[in-house]
């Protein structure tokens, strides 16, 4: 955190988050910040005005979607940057959630993480955003598209399964972002019609259950109501 | 044998960026084939190396790892003192990653959807889907018009110097300039200096050569 001095008196310049409690992707950032025991503070977006397609948002993040993270002068968005960023940045306080110091480790963050990024992501969202987001445009949840999603999401898990038979967390026996990242989807996900996609694998389940009752996280779920009144 | 072995074909994207990064780095590796015309890629022993049946794999000594990024960002990590510098460090470390980033969610989805309707499916045989290409080739110019807005204050896209968060696009890169997608990229001059400066880098050049032999 940069420090500044005002009328003699020296103030921490805290990080500012742009974004919103129920967000995924701010809450992916969220639950890292949390876990780091970093202060920050949350600047509310107005996603429903359009906020975050125009300017001055635009130049903080020209893909026009948050989370974006301020820390003095640097601005980055794209949340599995900053929680990267914020993992590096603040390695000798909180959760070590990067392991730098072991080669094998470090490197088995790297790999899970691509995974949720590549394999686990674009299933998952869909169906988020089928059951979540088209209902506050008044329009029903294309049950094509979810099926069609639900069946590739049950064949990621079955890696997992598998996975989480071999080492307790993703990345091997710690918790790292690489699980972390998941949390946000994961959460929405166990609140839709389909949850038995996760609850009838043994491995997954023990393991959702394990991260999802973490301290950070459950700071953080408390904001995420997506839908609900 | 090298110490180092990548598993796959230099058709694949995946497998192009990190042969291109183990070139950048002047590291010899073996490239063993995997046919996945009968499905080895679906099958042990491959799926003990990538256990979602995809390549590449990769090999260096005992330490076996699958998903091309996390494979080239160990690579630039352990091997960061030989060939070229692919990362930085601190605040500057920070905008590559966000531009990595980049690479993988907001252009790659929607380049690859492109080069494989465009350039892959002519190429098995494969009817190409029209309506898929007008609404990627019109995604692909929103992504490029940043990207140009990117390039014209730096450039390179992480920072002033050349790294994985430009290496990243090189294999999609190289499919969309052989196909009708080329004219997204021809109104945007300063996205199409970038293209054709590490089109240029030796360490690519050195993959196309391997990729005409295979």
């Amino acid at each position: 955190m940069a420090e500044e001095t005002l009328a003699g008196q020296v103030l921490k310049q805290v990080l500012k988050l742009h974004g919103l409690p129920m967000s995924s992707c701010t809450t992916r950032v969220m639950i890292c910040l949390h876990e780091k025991g970093v202060e920050f503070e949350l600047v509310p977006v107005d996603l429903f005005t359009g906020q975050h397609k125009q300017p001055p948002f635009l130049d903080k993040n020209p893909f026009g979607q948050i989370p974006v993270l301020e820390d003095g002068d640097l601005t980055i968005f794209e949340s599995r940057a900053i929680t990267q960023y914020i993992s590096e940045k603040y390695k000798d306080q909180g959760t070590d959630l990067v392991h730098p110091g072991s080669l094998e480790q470090c490197t088995m963050v790297k790999v899970w993480s691509e995974v949720e990024s590549h394999q686990f992501n674009p299933v998952i969202s869909p169906i988020i955003y089928q059951f979540f987001v088209e209902p506050l445009q008044g329009k029903s949840p294309d049950q094509a598209i979810v099926d069609e999603n639900l069946e590739k999401l049950r064949m990621v898990l079955d890696v997992y399964e598998e996975r989480l038979g071999k080492t307790k967390y993703l990345a091997g026996d710690f918790f790292s972002l690489a699980d972390l990242h998941h949390m946000p989807f994961l959460f929405y996900f166990m609140k839709t019609p389909w949850s038995s996609v996760v609850d009838e694998r043994a491995k997954v389940k023990a393991w959702w259950e394990d991260i999802s009752s973490r301290d950070a996280f459950k700071k953080v779920a408390e904001g995420m109501k997506f839908g609900e009144n | 044998m090298a110490v180092i072995k990548v598993h796959g074909i230099p058709l694949s994207t995946a497998a192009a960026r990190v042969i291109a990064c183990l070139n950048e780095k002047g590291l010899e590796f073996d490239l063993i084939p995997v046919d996945m015309g009968s499905g080895e890629h679906k099958k042990e022993p491959f799926l003990s190396l990538s256990p979602f049946g995809q390549v590449p794999a990769f090999e260096d000594g005992d330490l076996k790892l699958f998903e091309s990024r996390a494979i080239t960002k160990y690579i630039a990590q352990e091997y960061g003192d030989k060939g070229t510098p692919l990362l930085a460090s601190g605040k500057e470390m920070a905008i590559v990653s966000v531009w990595m980033e980049v690479e993988a969610h907001q252009y790659d989805p929607v380049a690859m959807k492109l080069a494989w309707e465009l350039a892959l499916k002519p190429h098995f045989g494969m009817q190409v889907d029209d309506a898929v290409v007008a609404e990627n080739e019109e995604k692909l110019g929103k992504v490029l018009d940043i990207y140009e807005a990117r390039l014209s204050v730096s450039k390179y896209l992480g920072g002033d110097v050349f790294t994985l968060a430009d290496l990243h696009h090189l294999p999609t890169l190289s499919y969309l300039m052989n196909t009708q997608a080329k004219k997204l990229f021809e109104p945007r001059p300063k996205v199409s200096a970038w293209v054709a400066d590490i089109f240029s880098r030796p360490a690519w050049r050195k993959f196309l050569e391997l990729r005409e032999q295979k």
